[in-house]
């Protein structure tokens, strides 16, 4: 799964969407394994179902596939970068291992079925819910106006 | 379930994930990427999501899971479309290219 992230920051853009496809996949199988059904089955369809087909549309649209030639005018900023990310994993895997993070306790195991997952969002979470929808519809009737050709 | 994945496991995957994606965002010139880049960050954070929730025994994490798709399948259309029009406008996905508002 860690090989699958690697390789998205690979040379080519569509080998990175479809390292990125199977990135996705291993996390909604560690999803399964957590004991998130429906979540896991989310994952699949939305990500490497719909997102995915997105992606290697506008790739393949734009032409994007070969990495972007001229100067490199950033490339001190990239070194600082590099430094930086691993600034920020040393950090984080300090905090982690600082927390001491056992096994799972047992008898306080969750099984996230579809049933119970939809209880919760329309009863607690009704309002998160709508706004949500929302939100999607906006984004929707923008990426139309976005990507509308203007016509004269 | 048949066996407990440890949630430090869990944490440390997806602390290893986000700083990919930290680092993948912050180096890549194609815009495609650096949005490939956005989405695995958002996926590391999932992953934390759902073993926490694992670990708390509660299903509000995983709801906030759900609501962290959706967020992303809104932001990636929008800037998908953003993308296709620049790269109408300026031919070009080269983020160090776009420069227009540069001082």
């Amino acid at each position: 799964m860690i090989a699958a992230a690697m390789v998205v920051t690979g040379r080519n853009a569509v080998h990175a969407a479809l390292f990125l496809i199977i990135n996705i996949v291993s996390l909604a199988i560690l999803f399964l394994l957590l004991g998130a059904e429906f979540v896991a089955a989310i994952q699949i369809v939305v990500y490497a179902g719909a997102i995915m087909v997105l992606f290697l549309y506008v790739v393949m649209f734009s032409g994007a596939a070969a990495t972007p030639e001229g100067p490199d005018r950033l490339a001190w900023q990239r070194r600082i970068a590099v430094v930086a990310g691993l600034m920020l994993l040393v950090l984080a895997v300090k905090v982690i291992s600082h927390g001491g993070l056992g096994p799972v306790p047992a008898g306080k195991q969750v099984a996230g079925s579809p049933a119970v997952i939809g209880e919760i969002v329309f009863t607690q979470y009704a309002l998160p819910f709508e706004i949500a929808s929302l939100l999607l519809l906006v984004a929707m009737v923008g990426a139309i106006a976005l990507a509308k050709e203007k016509k004269e | 379930m048949m066996e407990a994945i440890p949630t430090g496991y869990c944490l440390f995957l997806s602390a290893i994930l986000f700083t990919i994606g930290v680092v993948g965002f912050l180096t890549r010139r194609n815009a495609v990427l650096v949005f490939m880049c956005i989405e695995i960050m958002l996926n590391a954070v999932n992953l934390s999501f759902i073993a926490f929730a694992r670990r708390l025994g509660s299903l509000d994490g995983q709801v906030a899971v759900l609501f962290v798709i959706t967020v992303a399948a809104a932001e990636v259309a929008v800037g998908l479309s953003i993308i296709v029009a620049l790269f109408r406008k300026r031919k070009t996905v080269d983020v160090d290219q776009i420069d227009l508002m540069k001082w």
